[in-house]
């Protein structure tokens, strides 16, 4: 589905060094990535900012120019073949709109159809689709304007699909949104990857997106690929422990010798503590059951490694041998 | 074919829908042209008064209160300054949405203008020109087939506004910030296509020089198609000269702005 072979991306960028005297300078973007992705994965490709993956992903939909490399989409070269490549393919950029902003949804999904040129049949089959997975009835015949984040992102989602692309291309999908409707939203595409076998591509900062959605993660940090494999894989490697911050009602001793905790940390002299435990050994609500055995507890909740941890520690795992 | 047409007339449908939506917005700028076409029309006859009836630059009086409430009507129709609606979706990185669409960009914008256009001709144009037509002296075409003339001459000018402002608008690719030159087009633009006096007014090597360019093309050809002066022909042929040339110019500077220039944003 897609080839990527040695990318490499730079901008030149012109810099004031004197009254009017400008240097010119050329950065990279992206250095040197290879992957491939086969059609019917999910892959989650990520990365802090700055990283390269919206650079990447302008390349592989055809709106940046590779200045090394070769890439091919759907067997297409992008930049060249960039309208052919935009029927099969669909973009969802979680930060920009594909709506028509004054006018109802319906009738943005309508203009699409005639832009995409799909066969009205096939395309009132799929909006019905997704007006029943998404729950779009409720907002259909409201201009765009006047959505919610959430519900604005529904309709985004479905439009990139009413094309029935091969390949989904999700920049920052769920960027901006509340919990639920984070959770629909991976639900709904989960459910895309596993029945009709869309291939997709997302790059996120919410390492959630990709445990509910992509067998596979992509950790890209200063324009080169750092690791590339199973998520499970990647996060047992380089960050095994997740975090249970219980506070409880009362200061207690250290709550040690629970099964699977790691080690306990306190903080305001025992009314918080901090059991970090391993994710292969126990489970937060199991913890959690007992934690409350032993003490009163008031409140819980649990931390992730966040994913500039994971890719700060991949990063420096790589480190030595670069 | 058929499915690549039904895709560009929906476009200018949803153009016309797009702007048919703020309508209160339609009437406060409608109200505004006739007050300023109130106020042309009152410098302009003092201009006549002045030198006792007769004609400045082949217009009477009555021919220059028509081409007040024409221009009044047209303004909004031709659009020489407006949204500035792609500039900010260049500089903000949004436009790689509209690359990422099986459509001709430049294409798809002109549908929707025209859409726009088509919607201004009903809001904006005809008011002015009922009121012209009803409350003072009128100079309506002689022959029927003027109208349609006229019809296709301002369609004309709204290409050529449109290949303008598509232009003005690309240039964000290379600026970063198109507001100098678009400064600069809203100061000049509309004075040189004959909004605030007729091009006959000016000099005469003023009227040559103007010749070379598209500017009379967007205001003061379809008024004097509409008024009868000069020759129709002549006026809708630099026209379509200059709807062909900027068309072209616009996909030619497009299709580098795509290969060459960096999109804006993460």
């Amino acid at each position: 589905m897609i080839e990527v072979e040695d990318l490499g991306r730079t901008f030149v960028v012109r810099r004031k060094t004197g009254l009017l005297r400008r240097s010119r300078e050329e950065v990279a973007a992206v250095t040197s990535v290879s992957f491939r992705v086969d059609a019917g994965e999910a892959v989650g490709y990520i990365g802090p900012n700055g990283a390269g993956k919206s650079t990447t992903i302008k390349m592989l939909t055809g709106i940046l120019v590779p200045t090394s490399g070769r890439v091919r989409v759907c067997g297409l070269d992008p930049s060249r073949q960039r309208t052919e490549l935009a029927k099969r393919i669909g973009v969802v950029f979680g930060q920009r709109s594909q709506l028509w902003w004054d006018l109802p949804l319906v009738e943005s999904f309508e203009l699409l159809r005639h832009i995409y040129r799909v066969d009205p049949a096939a395309h009132a089959r799929r909006l019905a689709e997704c007006t029943e997975l998404l729950g779009l009835h409720e907002f259909a015949a409201t201009p765009v304007r006047q959505l919610s984040l959430g519900q604005r992102m529904r309709g985004e989602v479905t439009a990139a699909l009413l094309h029935a692309p091969e390949l989904l291309v999700l920049d920052e999908p769920t960027i901006g949104l509340d919990l639920e409707s984070k959770e629909r939203l991976r639900e709904f595409l989960a459910e895309l990857n596993a029945s009709r076998g869309t291939t997709l591509v997302l790059t996120t900062h919410d390492l959630d997106d990709i445990e509910r959605l992509c067998r596979r993660m992509m950790v890209i940090d200063h324009g080169q690929v750092l690791a590339d494999g199973p998520l499970a894989e990647l996060r047992e490697e380089v960050s095994p422990e997740r975090t249970l911050v219980v506070d409880l009602e009362r200061p207690a001793a250290p709550l040690d010798g629970l099964p699977g905790v790691v080690s306990v940390r306190t903080e305001a002299g025992g009314l918080r503590q901090l059991l970090s435990f391993r994710r292969d050994a126990t489970t937060a609500a199991r913890l959690i059951t007992l934690v409350a055995d032993r003490a009163p507890v008031h409140d819980v909740s649990v931390i992730e490694p966040d994913i500039d941890e994971v890719v700060k520690r991949l990063y420096q795992r790589r480190s030595p041998v670069a | 074919m058929c499915a690549l047409i039904g895709c560009y007339l929906r476009i200018a449908l949803a153009g016309f829908r797009r702007y048919a939506t703020y309508r209160q917005a339609a009437l406060a700028g409608t109200a505004t042209n006739v007050v300023f076409g109130l106020i042309k029309i009152s410098i302009l006859s003092a201009v006549y008064a002045a030198q006792g009836g007769g004609s400045v630059g082949g217009y009477d009086l009555t021919m220059t209160i028509t081409y007040v409430w024409l221009g009044q009507g047209l303004l909004s129709v031709v659009q020489f300054w407006g949204d500035a609606d792609l500039d900010t979706r260049i500089r903000t990185g949004d436009v790689v949405i509209d690359l990422t669409r099986p459509w001709n960009l430049g294409m798809a914008l002109l549908a929707e203008d025209l859409g726009r256009a088509a919607f201004a001709s009903l809001a904006r144009f005809v008011p002015p020109l009922a009121i012209g037509a009803l409350l003072f002296p009128f100079r309506w075409p002689t022959d029927p087939a003027v109208l349609a003339f006229f019809a296709l001459s301002a369609l004309l000018a709204v290409v050529i506004s449109q290949g303008i402002r598509f232009l003005l608008s690309l240039s964000t690719f290379w600026l970063l910030d198109p507001r100098g030159v678009s400064g600069l087009y809203r100061v000049g633009g509309a004075t040189l296509a004959g909004l605030e006096i007729p091009l006959n007014y000016f000099p005469s090597w003023a009227q040559t020089a103007l010749w070379f360019t598209p500017f009379p093309g967007m205001m003061q050809s379809p008024i004097d198609v509409f008024v009868q002066h000069g020759s129709a022909a002549a006026l809708l042929a630099h026209q379509a000269l200059w709807a062909v040339l900027l068309t072209v110019a616009g996909q030619v500077v497009l299709r580098r702005a795509v290969h060459k220039v960096v999109v804006q944003g993460g």
